[in-house]
């Protein structure tokens, strides 16, 4: 068992435990909570009282318990993953658990975001600890009861028992006197080797709602009295809305009223990216006629700033890699004087366009804001920034603005900005109502925050015994470099060089699903296979001898990763693929990455169909520590590796006179059914770390392994993004 | 402005809306009927498909008018209590991950499985590639639909 101070928490603890029976949490029922997939009958019966534990925990006097997931839930699943990591300190039987998702709450939560998968990684000790406090302040409770001491007694499934004795007591029975019982100061966590749920696969808590068309989404909330609402921003980057047909506008059919919008704030912050913070909005009824006013918009936009092209693009970056100003470097020995001796020199250039995100659900956002409140609803993954930015906008107290997060349909990084959030206070505020916002497919895929573009060169050369002994890359993007200085080879090259390179663009970036690490994951990666293949070495047995140097004689002071955990993917991934077999007319490609903490290996097995390169099985070796829910994280990782290999093959944004030439999915092309791998094996590392991201380190091994793949496959070594692009071998 | 008789999920609407509206904003908008989604308003995500007679349709690009004679189904009518085989094998496989394109997957995976009892993967393939997942399901919907396929 491991003790844990639970200090930290202490002040957020005590407040709700004040507030117990106020209903501190009440108040955002509208979706009413979900079962873990029990049916209703072999659960215990529905509370007639409720008592507050923590702000994580309400158990009801029939021992039904309500687990609040703090986290916004964006197809993680998290909602599932964190109230079981609760319900496992706890110790609570699972069907009788049911789940709701938290409000944003920082006086109770922290880091309520979803991003940088983080989410369990940041709240495994605060979850763990609001369970063990819950479980501890029951058993005292019981002690208190009994006269007995805590340590007379044992918890188990929601049931307390005496341990020299009959008595038994249920948590449901005890639960409204534990409610006045102090928080402890310390208290005991489980021995990972206890664990009953953590490490068992439980299915999402909102699975039956999905499947049967449950309104979870912010596309689907609803209000008494609330109008909708639909944006125009300027067509191009470089452009702002100067004015337009508003006398006409407002007089169509089911058109309640049409403005412009100004979402300026002050001080903004990261979360604030937007390159149109002035907009049309047009107010109604219906979305129908609220798109075919936009179809009838005639505006004037005013060109403020340079209209830029892709040819723009390449250029810059042409010459970034020439003369750029350099962010971040590493040097380690004299690669330039090691190249001048190797026996052999190769170097390659990768690069990847511009991407658009595109969850599935378009950005949404419910706002009501009124003289002095402002009430927000919505897809989000940045709830607490999005209160702050709503607060600078209405000029608002913060504690006059609350935010509720509904399921989100698809992250992926474009929710962590605010702006849609922004636009419906915006709008709410002139009309003086609630309103609910949506946007078009077509306005969000041209809006921004796009995945920048990028470009890198990598170098490498080889002494006469085929050892790797200078490494250099230089890596360049609009608006910011790709590279990780300080990660793989770092540390395990002799020579080693890594630059990371920025050039100025007015296309609006942000984060994409694993920022940077995904495409700079399928150079260096695609590069290293090239390497192995110039040294005649396996590609496998020359990355882990590259590892072993890293172990046992790194190179320079520091370097980002764990070398025998890196290693040990790779190792795994080889047995279970049985790397080395040769089977006829199937063609295999490796990768292996570490971002966000955890560690991907991944065996692309290809084989050709009518003279069509196709995914026939991938093999996934992760580790992310202690693996919460298997088949989730299974499920995950699955993801991770068709939107790698999804995006590398066939997704680009171009651009011409500073507008972005894909609009909808007719140009934008997705990965579909028929173009996805047949089988997706995913093995874990078995471990008691504790438990790393997992959203996002799926992805970044996969275009690796499938440009090696590829280059098995057609003898073609695939440099640039799409590869469908210049290469048209698929779809 | 026109009024129109439908008849969705076995049950009668009476609905007064442009005739050009698209099914899946009377569904939406003017019957909440929230099940169905909207992902790319052109037919091209699969995201808000119900069926018209059985059969597979795109809503978002199917005018209202079009509609009033046939029996539509979404999502929420696909089965009574969500023990439809393609929901029931949806959570056996645990399916979905932020799950927003998956009403439409369910219903376009019912239409074929109605038509195909046992559909081979190139079936599959062919009837399930207008539905977008961009959180990557795809290798488990394949796995479901070939459960459903036997229960
Ligand atoms: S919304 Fe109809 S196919 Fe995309
Ligand atoms: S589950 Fe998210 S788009 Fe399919």
């Amino acid at each position: 068992m491991t003790k844990i101070q639970t200090q930290f928490n202490r002040r957020s603890f005590i407040k709700i435990s004040a507030a117990a029976g106020g209903g501190m949490l009440i108040g955002f029922n509208w979706l009413a909570g979900c079962t873990p997939g029990t049916k209703p009958e072999e659960m215990v019966a529905v509370p007639n009282e409720w008592f507050d534990i923590n702000g994580y925990i309400k158990i009801g006097d029939t021992g039904m318990v309500t687990l609040y997931s703090p986290n916004p839930e964006i197809g993680q699943n998290v909602m599932t993953s964190m109230p079981m990591i609760v319900a496992e300190e706890l110790d609570v039987d699972w069907k009788n658990v049911v789940v709701e998702q938290a409000p944003l709450n920082t006086g109770l939560y922290q880091n309520q975001f979803a991003g940088g998968s983080l989410s369990i990684r940041l709240s495994w000790n605060a979850l763990r600890m609001a369970g063990a406090t819950g479980r501890r302040m029951l058993l005292e409770a019981a002690a208190k009861e009994w006269n007995l001491q805590v340590s007379d007694l044992t918890a188990s499934q929601g049931v307390i028992k005496e341990k020299n004795g009959e008595r038994s007591i249920t948590y449901g029975e005890i639960a409204g006197k534990a409610v006045g019982i102090e928080v402890p100061e310390e208290v005991d966590l489980k021995d990972p080797k206890d664990f009953k749920l953590i490490g068992t696969s439980i299915k999402n808590v909102e699975g039956k709602k999905i499947v049967t068309g449950k309104p979870l989404f912010g596309i689907d909330y609803q209000r008494e009295g609330m109008q909708l609402a639909m944006i125009e921003h300027p067509p191009a980057f470089g452009m702002k809305v100067k004015s337009f047909n508003e006398e006409e506008i407002k007089n169509m059919a089911g058109v309640n009223d049409a403005f412009i919008i100004d979402t300026t704030i002050k001080e903004p912050t990261w979360s604030d990216v937007n390159a149109f913070p002035q907009l049309i909005a047009i107010v109604g009824d219906s979305t129908w006629q609220l798109m075919q006013a936009k179809k009838a918009l005639k505006a004037d936009w005013e060109v403020v700033g340079e209209l830029e092209s892709s040819e723009t693009h390449a250029k810059r970056l042409d010459k970034a890699l020439i003369n750029g100003e350099v962010e971040e470097a590493r040097n380690d020995g004299n690669v330039a004087v090691a190249f001048k001796k190797a026996a052999k020199v190769i170097e390659r250039t990768y690069s990847s366009p511009f991407m658009a995100h595109n969850t599935m659900e378009p950005m949404n956002f419910f706002a009501n804001v009124t003289a002095d409140s402002a009430e927000l609803v919505g897809p989000t993954q940045t709830p607490e920034a999005l209160e702050g930015s709503v607060a600078k906008l209405l000029n608002m107290p913060l504690e006059k603005v609350t935010v509720n997060m509904t399921r989100i349909g698809g992250g992926f990084g474009r929710r962590l900005y605010v702006h849609f959030g922004l636009e419906a206070a915006a709008i709410s505020r002139k009309i003086g109502g609630p309103v609910k916002l949506l946007y078009t497919r077509e306005d969000d895929m041209s809006q921004g925050t796009y995945r920048p573009i990028y470009r890198s060169t990598y170098k490498a050369g080889l002494d006469e015994n085929n050892n790797l002994v200078a490494f250099s890359v230089k890596g360049a993007g609009l608006p910011g470099g790709p590279v990780f200085p300080n990660r793989f080879p770092a540390g395990a090259v002799e020579n080693y060089s890594a630059e990371k390179i920025k050039a100025a663009t007015n296309i609006s970036t942000g984060a994409w699903r694993a920022p940077r690490s995904h495409f700079t994951a399928g150079a260096e990666q695609a590069f290293l296979d090239e390497v192995a293949e110039l040294a005649g070495k396996d590609p496998i047995d020359f990355r882990l001898e590259l590892f072993d140097r890293a172990i046992k004689d790194p190179v320079g002071e520091k370097y980002e990763y764990e070398a025998d955990r890196y290693a040990g993917v790779l190792k795994l991934v080889k047995e279970k693929s049985n790397w080395g077999e040769k089977k006829p007319g199937v063609f295999r490609g490796v990768a292996a990455y570490f971002c966000h903490f955890s560690y991907v290996a991944e065996v692309i097995d290809m084989v050709m169909e009518n003279g069509q390169p196709v995914v026939q099985k991938v093999w996934c070796a992760a580790d992310c520590g202690i693996v919460v829910n298997p088949d989730a994280a299974k499920n995950m990782i699955q993801g991770g590796v068709v939107d790698g290999i999804g995006h590398a093959m066939y997704s680009q944004l171009t651009f011409e006179n500073g507008a972005p030439d894909q609009l909808n999915f007719d140009s934008y092309q997705l990965m579909r059914h028929s173009q996805a791998p047949k089988e997706i094996e995913v093995f874990f590392v078995e471990n008691e770390i504790a438990p790393t991201g997992l959203g996002e380190p799926g992805l970044p091994p996969a275009s690796g392994a499938l440009a090696n793949a590829l280059y098995k496959a057609t003898g073609k070594r695939h440099y640039h993004q799409p590869f469908t692009s210049n290469q048209p071998i698929v779809g | 402005m026109a009024t129109f008789n439908l008849n969705i999920n076995g049950q009668k609407h009476q609905v007064d809306v442009d005739p050009s509206t698209p099914t899946l904003w009377v569904l939406r908008d003017h019957l909440n009927l929230l099940g169905t989604k909207f992902g790319c308003g052109i037919a091209q995500c699969g995201a808000c498909t119900i069926h018209l007679d059985g059969v597979a349709i795109r809503s978002c690009m199917t005018p209202i008018s079009v509609v009033e004679d046939g029996a539509i189904t979404t999502i929420e009518g696909l089965s009574k209590d969500g023990d439809h085989p393609v929901q029931k094998a949806w959570l056996e496989h645990d399916v979905p991950q932020c799950g927003y394109c998956q009403a439409g997957q369910m219903m376009s995976a019912a239409a074929l499985l109605k038509n195909t009892p046992n559909p081979s993967d190139t079936d599959i393939d062919d009837a399930m590639s207008g539905n977008i997942c961009r959180c990557g399901t795809y290798v488990r919907i394949k796995q479901a639909i070939k459960t459903a396929s036997k229960l």
